[in-house]
C-alpha cells in the first residue's frame, strides 16, 4: 500500500475518530476540574479547620501520586470494593481529581494575593462572609489565577492521552492501533504528535487572547512562573 | 606637562543612538596623574563618553589611544586595554553572588591569571586602601551604598589600571555616604592616580580637578582649571549651568 | 483473606522498583541540566539560528504528551536510526531527559535574563571576555536564581516517570501492576505504591530545599523569582 493512501484513508480517519474522544475527555473533565478546584481552594483558605485540613491533604495526596497510578486505582482497584466505572468514566474522574488539585493551588495563590481590605469593605456593606468571598474576593482571585489555570488546561490536554492506558481509544490509542496493525510506528506517532502540537498550539494562542481580555484595567497580570 | 606623559588621548569621538547624536566630536588628552572632571546637564553624553573610552559602547567615529596604542578597533585586544582602564559605575555593579573580597579577586584570577594566594593578598591590600578590610567577607547586599562603591573602587584599583573612569560615582548615594566615597577618590588623586570623573559634585571638582570639562549638547563647551571656569568672566556657560542647578535647589 | 502479611511479603519487591524509578528521575534531571543549560545560554546569547532551533525544540517537547514522546522514540525514532537495541529503561530516561531539558532550559533562561545587565557590564569593564563573564559572573548567579524553580521539576519528572510503564520499563508502577496481577490484591498494593511515590516526592523536595538553603547568599536566591 502506498504512503498517500495509508495517510489519507487509514491514519487520518482513525486519528480524527481518536481526536473526538480526546476532546470529549477534555470537555467532560475541564469544567469539573475547575469547579472542584475552586471549592478546594476556598475550603482550604476560608473553611472550618477540619475542612481546610481535608482540602490540604487532598492536594497533598493527588499532587504526590502519579496520575497513571490514580487512574489504575480508579479503574482496576475500585471494582474490588464493588465500584465499577467504564474506562472513559474512570479516566474523566482521574483527570478531574488531578486537574482540580493543581487548579486549587493557583486559585489559592490568587485568594491569598487579594488584599484584606477587599473583604473588610464588602462586609462593611453588609455582605456575609460567604457573599463577600463569592462576589468580591473570588472574581478577583480567579482572574489572577488565569495564567496558572491556562497552564493546567494545557496539561490536561496532554495528559488526557493516559486514558489510552485504561483502553480508551482516544488520539494516542488510535495512533497506537494503526501503528501496530500496519507496522508504521514512526509515521503513525509522528502524525499523532502533529495533531497534539496543533491542538496545544491553538489552545496556547486562545488562552493568551483570553488572558488579555479578562485583565481588569490597571491591575497587574500575575506572574505565571510564580508557582505555589 | 609635555606630550610624553599623555596616558590617554581621545580624538573626535562621535556617537548616535537611533537618530540622536549624543556625542558630536569630543577630543582631549589626559596626562599622567591628572584628574579631569566632566560636568554638564544630564543627557549631554558624559556617561556615553566614558563608555566610549573603554569600548563598552563603541563610538561611531573617532579614536581612543592608551599609551600610544589604539584602543578603538582593537578587536579581541580590547580585553587587554580594559584591564588598564578601570571603571566605577553609578550603581556599583558589584557581583552580587560574591563577597567584597571575592569581588576584588575575581578579575585578578580570571583575567590576570594571578595565583590564589597572591590574588588574595592583593585584594586585601586594595580593600585596606578604601578602608574596608574588615568587611572583606560580607556580601554586597550587606554593605551600605558607600561601602559598596568603595569596594567597586578597590575592584578597579586591583587591576593596576593606568586610568580610572568614574561614572557619576556618588549620584546614587546619600550626602553622608557621598562624603566617604569622595574622600577615597581625593586620596587616590593625591597619590597620583589618573582619573576621569563624571560628577555633579562641584566641591570635589574645585578641590581635586586639574581640569574641568563642561559638556553641552555632545561637545566640550568650556575647558580649563576649575578656578578659570568659575571666575574668569570670559567663561559663562558653566557658571550659568551651576546657577540653574542652585536656583532649582533653592525652590 | 488477611492482606497485611501478603503485603509485607511483597514489600521488598515493591521497594526494588524505587531504585529504578529514581534512576529514571536522576538520569532525566541530569540530562535536563546538561542539555537545558547550554540551550538556555544559546537562547539568550546565541545567534538567531540557534535561538530559533532552541525555540522549536522547546515547543516540540513541551507541546507533546509524555506518552506520545515515549511511543514515538521507543517504537519509531530509535529503531529507525539503528538504536533499537537500547533498553526500555535507557529510552525512558533519555526521553524524560530530552523533555526535561525543554522545561529546564526555560527555567535557566528566565534566571539568566533576570541577572541585571550591570553585572555583564562590570565584568567586561574589568577586561573579562564575554565567555569568562558568562561563566564566572552570570552563571553562578543564574544557577542560584534558577534553583527553586528547578527543584520543582523534580516532582514533575518523578510522577511522569511512571508513564514509562507504557513502554515496559520495570519501574515502581510496573512492579506494582505485576504484584497486583500475582496477588489479586488491588487497592492495598496501589495505595502502598502511592505511599512510596509520596515519600519520594516530598522527601526529595525537602532535600532539594535543604540544598537551596545551603548555597544561599545574603540578598539573593529564593525570593528572586
Amino acid at each position: 500500500m502506498d504512503q498517500t493512501a495509508f495517510f489519507f484513508e487509514i491514519l487520518f480517519p482513525a486519528l480524527m475518530q481518536g481526536l473526538i474522544v480526546t476532546l470529549q475527555l477534555i470537555a467532560c473533565s475541564a469544567p469539573f476540574g475547575l469547579a472542584l478546584g475552586v471549592a478546594i481552594a476556598v475550603g482550604r483558605q476560608y473553611g472550618h479547620p477540619v475542612i481546610s485540613w481535608l482540602c490540604k491533604t487532598y492536594v497533598f495526596f493527588i499532587k504526590g501520586t502519579p496520575l497513571l497510578l490514580l487512574l489504575f486505582i480508579l479503574y482496576f482497584g475500585l471494582p474490588s470494593i464493588g465500584i465499577t466505572f467504564t474506562a472513559f468514566v474512570a479516566s474523566v474522574l482521574g483527570f478531574i481529581l488531578c486537574n482540580s488539585a493543581y487548579n486549587a493551588e493557583y486559585i489559592r495563590g490568587g485568594l491569598i494575593s487579594i488584599k484584606e481590605g477587599q473583604m473588610v469593605a464588602a462586609q462593611a456593606l453588609g455582605m456575609t462572609r460567604w457573599q463577600a468571598i463569592r462576589s468580591v474576593v473570588l472574581p478577583q482571585a480567579l482572574r489572577r489565577a488565569i495564567p496558572g489555570l491556562s497552564n493546567e488546561f494545557i496539561y490536561l490536554i496532554k495528559y488526557s492521552s493516559l486514558a489510552y492506558m485504561l483502553t480508551v481509544i482516544e488520539l494516542a490509542g488510535a495512533g497506537k492501533q494503526v501503528a501496530t496493525k500496519y507496522f508504521l510506528y514512526t509515521e503513525s506517532f509522528a502524525a499523532v504528535a502533529v495533531v497534539y502540537l496543533v491542538l496545544v498550539s491553538i489552545t496556547t494562542v486562545a488562552v493568551n487572547i483570553l488572558e488579555k481580555r479578562v485583565v481588569v484595567p490597571g491591575t497587574v497580570r500575575a506572574n505565571p512562573s510564580a508557582q505555589l | 606637562m609635555n606630550d610624553n606623559d599623555i596616558v590617554l588621548r581621545v580624538e573626535d569621538i562621535h556617537k548616535s543612538f537611533g537618530g540622536t547624536e549624543v556625542l558630536r566630536g569630543v577630543s582631549f588628552d589626559v596626562h599622567c596623574g591628572e584628574t579631569k572632571v566632566f560636568i554638564g546637564p544630564s543627557g549631554t553624553g558624559k556617561s556615553t563618553l566614558l563608555r566610549c573610552i573603554n569600548q563598552l559602547t563603541p563610538p561611531d567615529r573617532g579614536q581612543v589611544w592608551l599609551d600610544g596604542e589604539e584602543v578603538t578597533n582593537s578587536g579581541a585586544r580590547i580585553n587587554y586595554f580594559r584591564q588598564k582602564i578601570g571603571m566605577v559605575f553609578q550603581n556599583f555593579f558589584l557581583f552580587d553572588h560574591l563577597t567584597a573580597l571575592k569581588n576584588v579577586e575575581l578579575a585578578l584570577l580570571k583575567v590576570k591569571g594571578m595565583g590564589k594566594a597572591e590574588a588574595h593578598e592583593k585584594a586585601l591590600t586594595e580593600l585596606r586602601q578604601v578602608g574596608l578590610e574588615e568587611w572583606a567577607d560580607h556580601y554586597p547586599a550587606e554593605l551600605s551604598g558607600g561601602q559598596a562603591q568603595r569596594v567597586s573602587i578597590a575592584r578597579a584599583l586591583a587591576m593596576d589600571p593606568d586610568v580610572i573612569l568614574f561614572d557619576e560615582p556618588t549620584s546614587a548615594l546619600d550626602p553622608e555616604l557621598t562624603r566617604e566615597v569622595l574622600e577615597v577618590m581625593k586620596k587616590l588623586a593625591r597619590n597620583g592616580m589618573t582619573m576621569l570623573v563624571v560628577t555633579h559634585e562641584m566641591g570635589f571638582a574645585c578641590s581635586v580637578a586639574n581640569e574641568v570639562l563642561f559638556m553641552e549638547n555632545g561637545v566640550v563647551a568650556e575647558q580649563g582649571s576649575p578656578d578659570l571656569l568659575l571666575h574668569d568672566p570670559q567663561f559663562t556657560r558653566m557658571k550659568d549651568f551651576i546657577g540653574r542647578i542652585d536656583s532649582r535647589m533653592d525652590d | 483473606m488477611d492482606v497485611l502479611p501478603i503485603l509485607i511479603d511483597w514489600l521488598p519487591y515493591l521497594l526494588s522498583g524505587v531504585s529504578s524509578t529514581l534512576g529514571l528521575v536522576f538520569a532525566a534531571l541530569g540530562l535536563g541540566v546538561l542539555l537545558g543549560l547550554p540551550m538556555a545560554l544559546g537562547q539568550v546569547y546565541g545567534a538567531r539560528p540557534i535561538r530559533w532551533a532552541v525555540g522549536i525544540y522547546v515547543w516540540f517537547f513541551r507541546g507533546l504528551p509524555i506518552l506520545i514522546l515515549l511511543f514515538l522514540f521507543w517504537f519509531g525514532i530509535f529503531p529507525a536510526i539503528g538504536l533499537g537495541h537500547l533498553s526500555a529503561f535507557v529510552v525512558g530516561a533519555v526521553v524524560l531527559g530530552l523533555r526535561g531539558a525543554a522545561y529546564q532550559s526555560q527555567i535557566f533562561r528566565g534566571a539568566i535574563q533576570s541577572v541585571s545587565e550591570g553585572q555583564m557590564i562590570a565584568a567586561r569593564s574589568l577586561g573579562m571576555s564575554r565567555f569568562t563573564a558568562i561563566r564566572s559572573v552570570i552563571l553562578p548567579q543564574a544557577v542560584r536564581i534558577a534553583l527553586p524553580g528547578w527543584s520543582n521539576e523534580y516532582p514533575n519528572i518523578l510522577t511522569d516517570s511512571a508513564v514509562c510503564y507504557a513502554i515496559g520499563v520495570v519501574e515502581l508502577l510496573t512492579i506494582t501492576a505485576r504484584i497486583v496481577t500475582q496477588t489479586h490484591i488491588t487497592i492495598p498494593i496501589y495505595l502502598a505504591a502511592a505511599g512510596i511515590f509520596i515519600v519520594l516526592n516530598y522527601g526529595g523536595l525537602k532535600l532539594l530545599h535543604r540544598l537551596e538553603a545551603k548555597i544561599e547568599i545574603p540578598g539573593f536566591g529564593s525570593g528572586a523569582m
